[in-house]
């Protein structure tokens, strides 16, 4: 098989399934589909052999912040929950809107011809560990740390928010 | 790739036995559970299915294929359906980029004893663990019960909780070898180097952190029988329960093997060029397979005994241990093997780390903790 059918036939199956986010009715369905779609994702990764954004998208989305959502979802009473159904004003506004960027989209990418990347120039190692390492800690050092420090800073704002001051309620 | 190259074939072959070891070593261990269980209780044991009760998992398999296989009748059968599955899943994934073996040549066809060896091995292993929890919540959430719901939860906060402190535990490991490649680490440990005189106190926090991943005593809260009935298994009946209890007998197996691999230089052995001089490479190979798998039942063994020996937790200990307890002493562990390379001495840095870690604990306890008067 090619490599470019399975591209199409990924590409096919994540936008499937990203759809099928927006459309399920039950919102358990809908993580567990958000899931499946960080998987497809993880696949493009692979064939553009970028293994180590691979192993950190599944680690990061699908292996702890879905964990999260899935966890809050499940708190809910979903039968008490449902989100009431919109107006049709409501509807119009929604599918003019999203006609719009589609429309804006198309009209940009016609515009702006992408360049091919060349084959000469395509080094295979640039999505390896070492290489991102390297660069990391090089050219983009000082993105790097003040990323970190405003990881750092959501921290230390999470463990605030989270902290039971003294003589409150313990539940 | 070529999908009829001998290669390929060695390989599949090689993962299929490496498939049906996992699966027999995990049937096998529910009957050693019962045997050491009943060592320790002063008991028997199953003695009845064979010399020594031997067929016991087989009796038990027929059981559990026979027993009728209930769907409760508000639940989300196929989220239902799922959850076991995934547990499987999950739990039999694990064993692709763990190193059985060095390389070998049968039949004009050289490769090594490994399913895939990508350099990001280990990732791939905390990926999976990452992933583990699916299969416990989804099988919680869609039996429609209150206490599946709750040990589902739980399982799930339990395990993002431990995982912070294992990642962090394997970092310390990473700056030893400077790869994430699991073969890389094995090839880092031979000749008796083994990560476990360096890291001690890592070895430690990641041996308490797989068994809160494997959701074993004393970390089995989201199963645990007097608070919450069975937990998240409580309405499979038949062969789905099988499956979630045949894979926490599986992730037994695979961490151990994984503890082997970081910890315990993998297939190094001693005498390893004795072996190879006297018999040849391919022999020499299949015993370090035999010396690794022999690790990992050594820790299945350990897996048990724990089990049989201590007190399941409460859950608000459980919290403190992982998050105030042992990410701070993971992190520690960390800075303590970075100086330790840094002053191109690990071994001794490892030492005096536990070291002083003990005496600091000592000097806190003694000036800051109050002591009850019995």
């Amino acid at each position: 098989m090619a490599i470019s059918n399975i591209w199409y036939f990924l590409s096919g199956l994540t936008l499937l399934s990203a759809l099928m986010v927006v459309l399920a009715k039950n919102p358990i369905h809908s993580v567990l589909y958000l899931v499946f779609t960080f998987f497809c994702i993880s696949g493009h990764y692979v064939l553009l052999n970028a293994q180590f954004l691979m192993a950190v998208n599944i680690i990061v989305y699908a292996g702890a912040i879905m964990v999260l959502f899935l966890f809050v979802i499940m708190m809910f009473d979903l039968k008490k929950n449902q989100p009431e159904s919109k107006s049709s004003l409501t509807k119009l506004a929604g599918s003019v809107v999203a006609g719009t960027l589609l429309v804006l989209f198309v009209a940009l990418l016609r515009k702006n011809n992408l360049p091919a990347p060349s084959e000469v120039n395509f080094k295979s190692q640039t999505g390896m560990v070492e290489t991102l390492g390297k660069i990391l800690y090089t050219e983009y050092l000082l993105p790097f740390e003040l990323i970190s420090i405003l990881f750092f800073v959501a921290m230390v704002g999470a463990v605030m928010l989270g902290k039971r001051e003294a003589g409150e309620r313990n539940f | 790739m070529d999908l009829l190259s001998d290669l390929f074939l060695a390989k599949a072959a090689f993962i299929g036995i490496v498939f049906a070891i996992t699966l027999g070593i995990a049937a096998y261990s529910t009957y050693f559970e019962r045997k050491i269980a009943a060592f320790m209780q002063d008991r028997i044991g199953p003695d009845r299915a064979g010399p020594f009760g031997i067929l016991q998992p087989l009796a038990d398999a027929v059981k559990m294929f026979m027993k009728e296989d209930f769907i409760p009748a508000n639940s989300n059968k196929w989220l239902f359906i799922a959850g076991p599955c995934l547990s499987m899943l999950t739990a039999l994934m694990t064993s692709a980029v763990v190193p059985f073996g060095d390389t070998v040549t049968i039949g004009g066809v050289t490769f090594d004893l490994q399913g895939i060896d990508v350099n990001i091995g280990i990732l791939w292993v905390f990926g999976i663990v990452s992933l583990g929890v699916y299969g416990i919540l989804i099988g919680g959430w869609a039996s429609n019960n209150k206490y599946s719901l709750l040990g589902a939860i739980r399982a799930a906060s339990q395990n993002i909780s431990y995982e912070l402190a294992m990642g962090l535990a394997i970092i310390a490991i990473l700056l030893f070898t400077g790869s994430l490649s699991t073969k890389a680490i094995v090839e880092g440990q031979q000749n008796g180097h083994w990560n476990i005189f360096y890291q001690p106190l890592g070895f430690i926090i990641f041996l308490i952190c797989a068994f809160a991943e494997c959701n074993r005593t004393p970390f089995d809260l989201p199963e645990c029988e007097t608070e919450l009935i069975g937990g998240y298994h409580t309405e499979y009946s038949s062969m789905k329960l099988g499956f979630y209890l045949f894979a926490e007998y599986i992730n037994m197996f695979i961490s151990g093997a994984v503890m082997a691999t970081l910890y315990f230089g993998g297939y190094d052995y001693p005498g390893i060029d004795f072996v190879t001089a006297q018999f040849g490479n391919n022999i020499a190979v299949f015993v370090g397979m035999g010396a690794l798998i022999g690790k990992a039942l050594l820790f299945v063994f350990v897996f048990m005994w724990v089990r049989w020996t201590l007190p399941r937790f409460r859950y608000d200990q459980l919290m403190g241990l992982g998050w105030a307890g042992l990410i701070p002493l993971s992190m520690y562990n960390v800075v303590v093997t970075a100086f330790g390379i840094l002053i191109g001495k690990p071994f001794t840095a490892g030492i005096v780390g536990v070291v002083l870690l003990i005496l600091g604990l000592l000097i806190h306890d003694q000036l800051f903790v109050k002591k009850k008067i019995a």
